[in-house]
């Protein structure tokens, strides 16, 4: 099981746990990730908001590094997944926009490989199976709510592994995994991702419905498969809990963090320690 | 807004509307006005004027008044009402179209959200990749608000999740390259 890795800007920064974590569990369940040499940024929302060319370009410069070794490529990130998906759909769906990149690369893309999100290949190339087998530290007694937001689910046609209104995949991970997944309705709601940056007057009130669901459907902590969802959710909690006079403290997971500890980690070699709201208490009073 | 004489209107604005379809490559008569973009769209709540409304401007030969909304900009690229639409119609690809026309033509009305992703694609021009202290220190620069997001530039220092200096990739030279490619095509990256 080989796979080019793009870890993606966010992944170098303030990220940095969901590579580390990704990274850990792709080496226990013999995941095999070639990091694309010298990977530059997807371009991201500010990209496609500016230049439709500019952000198929941008994601395509590494896209093509991996085809040429005849990979598929795993993206933790959601955002990049996202970006990266649209590029090779566009590239694939028409010989004009293939040749246009091509010619923009400065070098041949066809589009050939794959962009598959690491949540996917972890879910359904490794399988729940293979993990149950691995896991040591079963998550008994948590009570999560699995938070997709948008780019990991939407638009379907684009991203296809789940559904975009209910989607199971990090819930049947979380199950998997002897924790409980809630049911609850903001699960694939936005979270302002990098609006929530230039403003985030309108970003928190969008940050705090989510946050705010998640508690009311009884969840002690959110598991997350994107950096812009972590670090809204996270790092602008207590902004978010303020500005609507209520108080909070809901860890939040990536799912690479969660799924370290079970198959036997310390929560600070995933890097559990960096976060904003300490995930350590909770993991610590379930015996983990 | 005034009265206005509808059909002058759709005249006047037939190269606007042609503009941002061919763009987008969303065809404006699609959409039927059912208001299911609207109804869960999740920033519609600081927008001036809702999803639907925009098209609705757009159809009807008021394009003028969707350049000058708030809503493009504020407009999240969730990508919820593009895969609710029963007419598939690519909203959020509509929104990119009127916000680059509307900034060809000196329209911003949402200053802090151009500048914000200004200074993000110049850190990937100028290194490859983006870089968060340096992207939060050129924004706070150039919003002239240095006190804002500075405020959380030292805790995410201290948790080590940004670091003080930026990465250069190494072939920095094919990021310049699509750049310079894309501004050749006519591109509309400032
Ligand atoms: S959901 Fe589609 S058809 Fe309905 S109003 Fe919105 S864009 Fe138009
Ligand atoms: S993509 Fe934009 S317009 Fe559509 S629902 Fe999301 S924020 Fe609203």
């Amino acid at each position: 099981m080989k796979y080019a890795y793009y870890p993606g800007c966010s992944l170098e920064a303030t990220a940095k746990e969901y590579n580390l974590s990704a990274k850990l569990v792709a080496k226990k369940l013999g995941i095999e990730l070639w990091e694309i040499p010298d990977w530059s940024c997807c371009g991201a929302t500010a990209a496609h908001n500016r230049d439709y060319l500019l952000s198929l370009a941008l994601p395509a410069r590494n896209l093509a590094i991996a085809e040429k070794e005849g990979l598929d490529v795993a993206v933790p990130c959601a955002a990049c997944f996202n970006r990266m998906r649209t590029a090779e759909t566009a590239v694939r769906e028409s010989r004009d926009m293939q040749k246009r990149i091509s010619e923009i690369l400065g070098s041949e893309y066809k589009a050939t490989n794959k962009t598959r999100a690491f949540l996917d290949v972890v879910v359904n190339d490794v399988g729940l199976e293979r993990i149950k087998e691995q896991v040591v530290k079963p998550l008994k007694g948590l009570k999560l709510a699995a938070y997709y937001g948008c780019l990991l689910v939407r638009p379907p046609k684009l991203t296809s592994f789940d559904d975009p209104e209910e989607p199971m995949t990090m819930d049947r991970l979380i199950e998997a995994l002897d924790a409980e997944a809630l049911s609850w309705s903001y699960k694939t709601e936005c979270c302002g991702g990098s609006l929530s940056t230039a403003r985030t007057d309108i970003g928190v009130k969008m940050i705090y419905q989510i946050l705010r669901h998640a508690r009311d459907a009884g969840a002690e902590g959110i598991v997350t498969a994107c950096p812009l969802c972590l670090l809204n959710l996270d790092m602008r909690q207590a902004q978010a809990a303020r500005v609507h006079s209520d108080q909070l403290n809901l860890p939040i997971f990536y799912f690479t963090e969660l799924l370290g500890v079970a198959l036997g980690y310390e929560p600070k070699d995933l890097g559990l320690d960096t976060h904003f709201v300490n995930p350590v208490p909770l993991l610590e009073a379930n015996g983990l | 807004m005034e009265r206005v004489e509808l059909s002058v209107a759709l005249r006047n604005n037939r190269s606007l509307k042609n503009k941002v379809e061919s763009e987008s490559g969303v065809v404006l008569s699609d959409c039927y006005q059912c208001g299911k973009c609207s109804a869960g769209c999740p920033a519609a709540f600081a927008m001036d004027y809702t999803p639907r409304q925009v098209i609705r401007l757009l159809q009807l030969g008021l394009g003028g008044e969707a350049l000058k909304s708030h809503t493009p900009w504020l407009c999240a690229s969730c990508q919820t009402c593009y895969s609710r639409c029963p007419r598939e119609i690519n909203l959020p690809r509509l929104m990119e179209a009127v916000r680059q026309e509307a900034k060809r033509r000196g329209i911003i009305p949402e200053r802090k959200v151009d500048i914000f992703e200004k200074a993000f694609l110049d850190t990937v021009e100028k290194y490859g990749r983006a870089h968060e202290m340096g992207l939060m220190v050129q924004y706070n620069l150039r919003t002239l608000q240095p006190i804002k997001d500075a405020l959380l530039a030292p805790p995410l220092l201290l948790k080590r999740k940004i670091s003080p200096l930026p990465l250069k990739i190494k072939d920095i030279d094919s990021v310049k390259n699509i750049f310079a490619k894309v501004r050749n095509e006519g591109g509309s990256k400032q």
